[in-house]
């Protein structure tokens, strides 16, 4: 009962004029910006956040989901008009919604990626609300080696699964974690990495390293490739899937939901692994495998069910530990600090408006989503047309105002600018920068746990050993540590992401 | 401009870790080391720059095992022009107000890419000063002069 009484409390808090009025801003800009090619959620959530500064920390939060999955919808919708994935876990959704949008069922592959969406956006929605207050409760008990350990955990596991090579990623966790260290020492008042510039003492913003890297860093990468768009616009016709449609793509839904919020939960494992997984599935259970690549609709539902799931679940961790376990988590965990909210278990039982008027406006913007997108499927084929040279420098005025605008300084600019070539070599190079983000963002937190533990110790470092739930969470580090090294393992992931 | 840079990719990334990780620990042995019971400021920066050095190490080792070669196209012209017109526009912003500062970060940033026509580079940098006036300064708020000495 105590949960219907919680979720009532938060549709309260949600359903307020002012918070409605920032879901909904939020989900049209994320949208907006979303739709464009060349922009994923991470970007566009980067981008938009300054403008969230200046509103009162809920309904800030609210608009930040808001953009967040409006930027993942937006994203599914260039995947099967353009073919132009924004995200790696949107390639799936290029798989067979472009087959399908070429055979001029666009309306039905972007009703079917709504309609998945919203499904398990409900479903994650209450799954937040029963397993969250319970994760919180056993986090209280948590000391700094338990927060030591578990951001360890988490850490690790984020670079382990990304994308692509493992100890490229686990190196630039590092680098995160060391640029997280510039700045004036809490415990000591040493100036650290600040070369005698009085801005460089407060730390690097984040929005500025996000912003550089995710926008600017993009869109130099973007300029260098040719740009090809083939966009299937007057066939937007008939929007509804019909009987035949629906009944297909019921049981994929579901599925695609459940191994959406199953991998959700799981630190580190990015939409990719659960929109392939679910789609990989699907697959293999059909009746008529031959069917995928050709436009199954199937291919479309479940990974655009498990993606939603995947991007939802990932806010239990986020807001009951204060852990992040993607990079746009970690933008979200940014955003708090910044609001002046200490992330942690603590935050249900001080801002329980927070909470749950965040989980209830999670519920209320796939609605607004589900109900405004598909009428709107017009506007976002126009926008698709406006050719990028005239894209990127909107893209490039509103980062540096939003940039700027922090904390009204230049010196935030000129290191926007290195991170943005740095953002474009990395890019380059391979070197993902999402688990970066997450070092840079945990990093302080994690010094001071350690620092801490080790006090608490007197200097002995077994204590992460010896006190059981901190063990828990390394042995889990350790054999996610273990099994990604073993080559089989390894095989199988350079398949899926590929 | 496009260049083909063929290049050992990950020997490159190596020493990008290598290098940082040293120039971390070179700059933090300055700081108080303290000890593993009462760390000073310079313990985890150079816990750190080890553990990068050793990243580097490995990876650079891996890119001459392996010889990937940098992928892809790449526009040197992006890669100067973005940076350098952010650095402008912050020292336009700060210098001479909010409206010449976009005024040249649109042009800047539109001269990047490779296709640049006048007229429509003029419109759309007029569109978008005055969209950001109405949204940053009229509908935020934000407190910055227009034109500086007006």
């Amino acid at each position: 009962m105590e949960l219907f009484h919680n979720l009532l409390y938060g549709f309260g808090v949600a359903l307020s004029l002012q918070n409605l009025l920032y879901c909904f801003v939020g989900c049209l800009l994320g949208t907006l910006i979303g739709v464009l090619p060349g922009i994923g959620p991470m970007a566009t959530v980067a981008m938009l956040m300054p403008l969230t500064f200046t509103i009162p920390p809920v309904a800030a939060l609210i608009m930040l989901a808001g953009i967040y999955y409006g930027a993942m919808y937006g994203g599914s919708t260039t995947s099967i008009l353009v073919n132009l994935p924004g995200e790696t876990a949107s390639v799936v959704t290029c798989i067979d919604g472009y087959q399908m949008a070429r055979q001029g069922r666009a309306g039905p592959a972007l009703a079917i990626a709504a309609i998945g969406s919203f499904f398990a956006g409900t479903v994650c929605t209450l799954i937040i609300a029963m397993f969250g207050p319970p994760i919180a409760e056993i986090a209280f008990e948590f000391r700094a080696p338990e927060y030591f350990s578990l951001m360890l955990m988490g850490l690790i596991t984020a670079a382990v699964l990304a994308h692509g090579d493992m100890s490229k990623s686990l190196a630039m966790v590092v680098l995160g974690l060391l640029l997280g260290v510039v700045g004036t020492d809490l415990n000591s008042g040493v100036q650290r990495f600040s070369f005698n510039i009085l801005e460089l003492s407060d730390g690097i913003s984040f929005v500025t390293v996000a912003v550089g890297v995710f926008a600017m860093g993009e869109i130099i990468s973007n300029l260098g490739e040719k740009e090809e768009r083939v966009i299937f616009t007057a066939k937007v016709t008939h929007l509804f899937p019909s009987k035949d449609d629906m009944k297909k793509s019921i049981a994929p839904i579901v599925r695609g939901t459940v191994l959406g919020a199953f991998f959700g939960v799981l630190p580190g494992t990015g939409p990719a692994i659960a929109s392939f997984s679910s789609y990989m599935l699907e697959k293999k259970i059909a009746k008529d495998p031959s069917q995928f690549g050709h436009g199954a609709i199937q291919g479309v539902a479940g990974p655009e069910a498990a993606n939603n799931a995947d991007a939802q679940c990932k806010f239990i961790p986020m807001l009951t530990l204060g852990i992040p376990a993607s990079g746009t988590m970690a933008l979200m965990l940014g955003a708090l600090i910044i609001q002046g909210i200490t992330p942690g278990p603590q935050v249900m039982v001080k801002n329980p408006d927070l909470f749950w008027g965040l989980i209830a406006s999670m519920w209320i913007g796939n609605l607004m989503l589900l109900v405004l997108n598909l009428p709107l499927v017009g506007m976002w084929v126009y926008l698709l047309k406006v050719p990028y040279r005239m894209l990127f420098p909107a893209i490039m005025v509103f980062s540096s105002i939003g940039i700027y605008s922090v904390n009204n300084s230049s010196v935030e600019l000129f290191l926007a600018a290195l991170f943005g070539a740095l953002g474009f070599v990395w890019l380059k190079l391979k070197c993902p920068a999402a688990p970066m983000l997450l070092g840079f963002v945990l990093g302080p937190i994690l010094e001071e746990n350690l620092r801490r533990a080790l006090l608490l110790s007197r200097g002995d470092p077994s204590v992460f050993f010896t006190r059981p739930i901190s063990l828990g969470f390394m042995i889990v580090t350790a054999v996610i540590l273990l099994l990604m090294a073993l080559p089989a393992v390894r095989k199988r992931k350079s398949k899926i992401s590929d | 401009m496009k260049m083909e840079f063929r290049g050992n990719r990950d020997f490159w990334v190596g020493l990008m870790f290598f290098g940082i990780g040293a120039a971390a620990i070179l700059i933090a042995r300055d700081y108080p080391f303290g000890s593993t019971l009462r760390m000073g400021a310079g313990y985890f920066p150079i816990l750190l720059g080890a553990i990068l050095i050793l990243f580097g190490i490995y990876i650079m080792a891996k890119g001459l095992r392996r010889h990937e070669k940098i992928e892809g196209t790449w526009s040197l012209r992006a890669l100067i022009v973005l940076p350098v017109i952010t650095v402008v526009f912050g020292v336009l912003l700060d210098n001479a107000g909010f409206i010449p500062a976009l005024a040249v970060l649109c042009l800047g940033s539109a001269a990047a890419g490779s296709e640049f026509k006048w007229g429509e580079v003029l419109l759309f940098t007029l569109l978008l000063t005055v969209l950001s006036l109405a949204v940053f300064i009229w509908g935020l708020g934000l407190p910055y002069p227009l034109i500086k000495g007006f």
